[in-house]
């Protein structure tokens, strides 16, 4: 790792002024993405901006419609807040399957989605849910947040201070680790709202976070498993690597997607 | 008897500074005036070094030296041996390349150590060795092992296929004879996957100079510093024995890959001189250990197994082709012949065995023991084809492996070993019982109601350990002796020190070795310690791997004590003014017979050292002794293990569901620590049947399980519950050491791959599926099946 400059500010203007300021900043959260990428030499920010300080950067409110979650929000608060557990069980559950117990007590929920990783969990809860990502500039409907493998739409020195997940009638969502990363090699996230409306949301298996049409679709008119029989996830631009074949993945999110709807709650 | 005596299941005595963080690994050591190292590694899989520019780096801050072949050549620093020379069958020596401790020449595969930069600071060192830039010449590469001997790829100029040998085993002629005789051939081609040890403390070392005395110190993470201290001043040339202190202080587990020497530590006492006597300090990040620590296994082979008409076994045939990786490391070339081959008649009595063995070069890192070494091999072997074999004879697999067991002992096999002592048949049925069997069809409809597949699986295994008789290893090419040493020291006051040649790195020795001194002079495990890892405190010592500290170290010990209850029987006679022959010692206690004169173990111990009482020309004052034990025999610890899978169906997850393990130790010492050791070796060997897997990338010759997101260990969830990892014990004593020991450290990681392969291609209904079972696997296995149902 390289030497580099610390910072900890305590507003939100101040982490921007600090971050538009230095030479080649990056913000920190909690750091369990940033860091090992500097140990390994693959990011060398000559100065680090953390967010821990600011105040008001975490937190959970849950009102009748949505759950808002504050960026500096760790995994572990989330997996831990039984609002959030009531509200929408099945974004309770998720946060308490990210990593192990170090990196939930560490990661935030900020970190996690302006990181974009193609196999990490929240991206399918906000996309799956419908949430609208809240910056210090604007709001982004989920669905235009995630642009590409490691890549959002935030705009350079843009901070995510909160994520709002309208409270669905249903949800659940269903991971297949990664056997050694632990991280989703497969994740479906379903929810159907109180229109019915339905979201079918795909983490691992593709270079971003995706919805099926075509699953939406059928669960909209019938939200039961067996609605899905029939509908072949095609394996074409989908990941493959050693632990999964493309094929293999397709697989899985039409397994993942019938158990999840059959387990919605 | 004291209760902390044999068989008392008593705590550990290191664990409270484990747990503490009291322990002192080699990284925790820091000398005074202390530079660091660090290597730069070769990016290429197979190329030349055409030119090296250490200029810019030299100038970096901090920087000491930078160093290369170069300067090893200057000060003609050796390479790297293999200490075990094996013969091809037409009677040619092994083809050995150079191993120079930085590439000369050639790099030979994706880590291989170019250059090292000492620098004031880690950081410092790490940055300039960024800063080194060495062009390459890339040439052909071949990471597989079944391509070794047809590709273009060549490793070794001594080597012109990749062959390091063409070796063999048993008689071909008879076994031909046999298979032509045969009802019933199976034949199967199966892999055993190559394997990163992964200890939880990296390598590390540090090499200290003194200028004044000439002398030299290292510090490393060994399993046997003493064969250390052996090979660097016999083989590099760096410092004579006298001259050269190794100390291994604690080593956070081995599995093998510690035994090794390695470049890197020689290289830290080089260039501590090198640079006038500051000390030098390298410790592997996780990434260089995946890297550059030998690896195990990768054996591609071809096996037939014949049978008669009775269903009986009558003939073997293998062949396998063994990577050692792109050099060989210390003891490669035995694992693949004496410690595999020997070992493929299992619990069977077989009566022809004919293996043959290519050992070849491949562009991947060093291949060498790890935990349990050429044993899982031949184990994964034979009970996956003895499994197929009553699969394709319609029998059940525990009668076909009963019908063939070997019943009377000693049993001489046909490859060498002569099994001592056993009872296959007592351990099969008490794992049947443990592991219930009889209702293993009902727990299968049970799986089967909650959508999944169940499947049961079988090993009968058989390791040589207690390694090993000096003639007879030496006889078939190893280097050195494979005996054992102990001295027993008894203070005045009755306390005992223990040096000991074994080397502890997790196994426990501080307990168990204290409990046999409890045993035989009845004192208190806490008034007893155990030094080991010390040239300069521990008389040369063989080291601990294969099993061998309880059978061949406890038994120096065990000898060393009898000499200590001798001589203290000579200095109790003296003082009690008894004939020898009348002094009794029992639980700590002399007598004298026929009367009530005793003397407490303590008050003898300070009669021999003060020297009042006897006549010290005729018995010499103190109490110490010595033994180097060789041993008569291997030792042939066995045992069946029985496991239950259920897959998903739908994903090919596998969960362990249950896991049954019998084993035959002989006598255990403490039986806590046994079963430690027995669900650790099974969790490694869960590990490499379900998860673990290196892989190197045919195209790129690159590592591609190169860090934890990649390479996958065992972890709690992947274990049976623990209610459902049942352990249990038959006991046929060793005959060829007084303690009965046979060994329990690589049980697990043997006996484990084939019986959860087994149960999982029984779970799914196919022959064959290839380690490890991963979810992908498993459901690209499925498919076909699949494929055919609709
Ligand atoms: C061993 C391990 C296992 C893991 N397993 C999983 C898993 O199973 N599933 C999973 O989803 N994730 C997993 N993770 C990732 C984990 O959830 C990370 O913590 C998370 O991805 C990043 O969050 P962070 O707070 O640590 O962000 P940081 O590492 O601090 O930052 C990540 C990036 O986001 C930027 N950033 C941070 N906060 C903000 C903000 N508020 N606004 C704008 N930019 C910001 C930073 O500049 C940086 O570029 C794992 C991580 C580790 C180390």
């Amino acid at each position: 790792m390289e030497n580099f400059n610390y910072h900890r500010p305590a507003t939100v203007n101040a982490a921007a002024a600090l971050l538009k300021k230095s030479k080649d900043g990056s913000y920190m959260a909690g750091g369990h993405t940033l860091l090992p990428t500097m140990k390994q030499g693959l990011a060398k920010p000559t100065d680090i901006i953390d967010l821990s300080a600011i105040k008001g950067f975490s937190g959970i409110a849950v009102s009748k419609s949505a759950v808002v979650i504050k960026a500096g929000t760790t995994h572990m608060e989330v997996a831990t807040s039984a609002a959030v557990k009531k509200a929408i069980p099945a974004l309770w559950e998720m946060a308490g399957k990210i990593g192990g117990v170090h990196v939930r007590n560490r990661g935030t929920i900020g970190g996690s989605i302006a990181n974009s990783d193609p196999a990490a969990d929240y991206p399918s809860a906000c996309v799956g849910l419908g949430a609208t990502i809240i910056t210090d500039k604007r709001k982004i409907a989920a669905d235009a947040f995630f642009t590409g493998m490691f890549q959002t739409a935030l705009k350079a020195g843009e901070i995510i201070t909160a994520v709002s997940f309208p409270i669905p009638k249903k949800s659940s969502h269903m991971k297949f680790p990664n056997p050694a990363s632990r991280y989703a090699l497969t994740g479906v996230f379903v929810s159907q709202d109180s229109a019915g409306k339905v979201r079918v949301a795909v983490t691992g298996a593709g270079p971003k976070v995706f919805r099926i049409a075509d699953m939406e679709a059928a669960l909209s008119k019938d939200f039961a498993a067996s609605a899905l029989n029939g509908i072949q996830v095609k394996a074409k631009g989908l990941n493959s690597d050693m632990h999964a074949t493309a094929e293999y993945r397709a697989h899985l999110i039409g397994v993942l997607a019938r158990r999840a709807v059959a387990a919605a709650k | 008897m004291t209760d902390t005596g044999i068989g008392a299941r008593v705590l550990r005595k290191e664990d409270k500074r484990f747990i503490t963080g009291k322990g002192q690994y080699t990284d925790d050591i820091n000398l005074p005036h202390q530079t660091y190292a660090y290597f730069v590694r070769s990016p290429h899989a197979h190329a030349t070094i055409k030119s090296i520019n250490t200029a810019k780096a030299k100038k970096m801050p901090g920087v000491v030296d930078v160093f290369t072949s170069k300067e090893v050549e200057e000060d003609k620093i050796g390479g790297l041996i293999c200490g075990w020379l094996i013969h091809s069958k037409d009677g040619s020596p092994m083809k050995a390349g150079p191993h120079p401790i930085l590439a000369s020449g050639k790099v030979r595969f994706v880590g291989d150590q170019v250059a090292v930069v000492i620098a004031e600071t880690r950081a410092q060192a790490r940055a300039a060795a960024e800063a080194v830039s060495v062009s390459y010449g890339v040439l052909p590469h071949n990471v597989d092992a079944a391509q070794a001997m047809k590709t273009k790829a060549q490793v070794h100029d001594v080597a012109a296929d990749n062959r390091v040998y063409n070796w063999s085993i048993g008689d071909q002629a008879a076994t031909d004879a046999a298979f032509k005789t045969a009802v019933h051939v199976t034949k199967m081609d199966l892999i055993n996957n190559r394997l990163i040890p992964n200890a939880m403390e990296t390598r590390a070392a540090i090499g200290s100079y003194d200028t004044g005395s000439d002398h030299y110190t290292l510090y490393t993470t060994s399993q046997n510093p003493h064969v250390a201290r052996l090979v660097i001043s016999a083989f590099h040339g760096l410092a004579p024995e006298h001259k050269l202190r190794v100390i291994a202080p604690d080593v956070g587990g081995g599995f093998g890959s510690k035994i090794f020497i390695y470049g890197e530590e020689v290289t830290c006492v080089w260039a501590s001189k090198r640079i006038g006597g500051r000390p030098v300090k390298w410790t592997a990040d996780r990434s260089e250990a995946f890297l550059s620590d030998a690896h195990g296994r990768d054996h591609v082979s071809h096996a037939e197994l014949a049978m008669d008409a009775a269903g009986k076994i009558i003939g073997l045939k293998v062949h396998t082709i063994a990577s050692m990786g792109a050099y060989l490391s210390t003891f490669s070339s035995c694992v693949p012949t004496y410690l595999y081959a020997t070992l493929l008649s299992g619990q069977y009595n077989i009566p022809n065995i004919y293996a043959e063995v290519d050992a070849v070069y491949t562009n991947t890192a060093p291949v060498d023991a790890y935990r349990g070494a050429g044993r899982p091999e031949a184990t994964y072997l034979l009970e996956r084809i003895v499994e197929t074999a009553a699969r394709e004879l319609k029998m059940d697999p525990v009668e076909f492996r009963r019908k063939n067991f070997i019943t009377s002992f000693p049993h001489q096999t046909p490859v060498i070993f002569c099994y001592d002592a056993g009872d296959y048949g007592a351990a099969l049925d008490k794992a049947l019982e443990l592991s219930d069997y009889k209702n293993f069809a009902s727990r299968k409809a049970a799986s089967a109601r909650n959508g999944k597949l169940r499947g049961v699986g079988f090993s009968a295994y058989i390791e040589a350990c207690g390694i090993a008789p000096s003639a007879a290893v030496g006889s078939l090419g190893a280097g050195v002796g494979l005996w054992e040493s102990a001295e027993v020291r008894v203070n005045a006051v009755g306390t005992v020190e223990v040096l000991t040649g074994s080397h502890s790195h997790g196994q426990g020795h501080e307990t168990t070795f204290a409990q046999l001194v409890s045993e035989k002079l009845g004192v208190d495990i806490n008034n007893v310690a155990i030094v080991h890892g010390d040239t300069d405190k521990v008389q040369m010592g063989m080291g601990t791997y294969g099993s061998r500290s309880g059978a061949v170290g406890m038994t120096a010990i065990s000898k060393a004590l009898d000499k200590i209850e001798a001589k203290a029987k000579r200095v109790a006679a003296a003082v009690m003014e008894a004939s020898v022959d009348d002094v009794d010692f029992k639980d700590g206690t002399f007598t004298v017979k026929g009367t009530d004169k005793k003397m407490a173990f303590g008050e003898v111990a300070l009669a021999s050292y003060v020297g009042h009482k006897f006549n010290s020309s005729e018995i010499e004052i103190g109490l110490k002794e010595t033994s180097f034990h060789d041993p008569s025999n291997f030792v042939f610890p066995a045992g069946v293990h029985i496991c239950e899978v259920e897959v998903d169906a739908d994903t090919g997850l596998t969960k362990i569901a249950s896991y049954t393990a019998v084993d035959d130790f002989g006598t255990i010492i403490n039986p806590m620590i046994v079963e430690g050791q027995v669900q650790g070796g099974v969790a490694q060997g869960i590990g490499q049947a379900l998860i673990e897997g290196a892989h190197y990338d045919r195209e790129s010759g690159q590592l591609s399980t190169g860090s934890y997101m990649d390479y996958n260990m065992p972890r709690a969830a992947n274990m049976p519950h623990i209610e459902n990892f049942k352990l249990g014990f038959t006991v046929t004593k060793c005959p060829s050491n007084p303690l009965g020991m046979k060994g329990c450290g690589e049980a697990g990681a043997i006996a484990a791959p084939p019986a959860v392969i087994n149960a999982i291609t029984d779970a799914i209904g196919v022959r064959d599926i290839a380690m490890p079972a991963t979810p992908l696997t498993v459901w690209q296995a499925m498919q076909p099946m699949k494929r055919a149902a609709e």
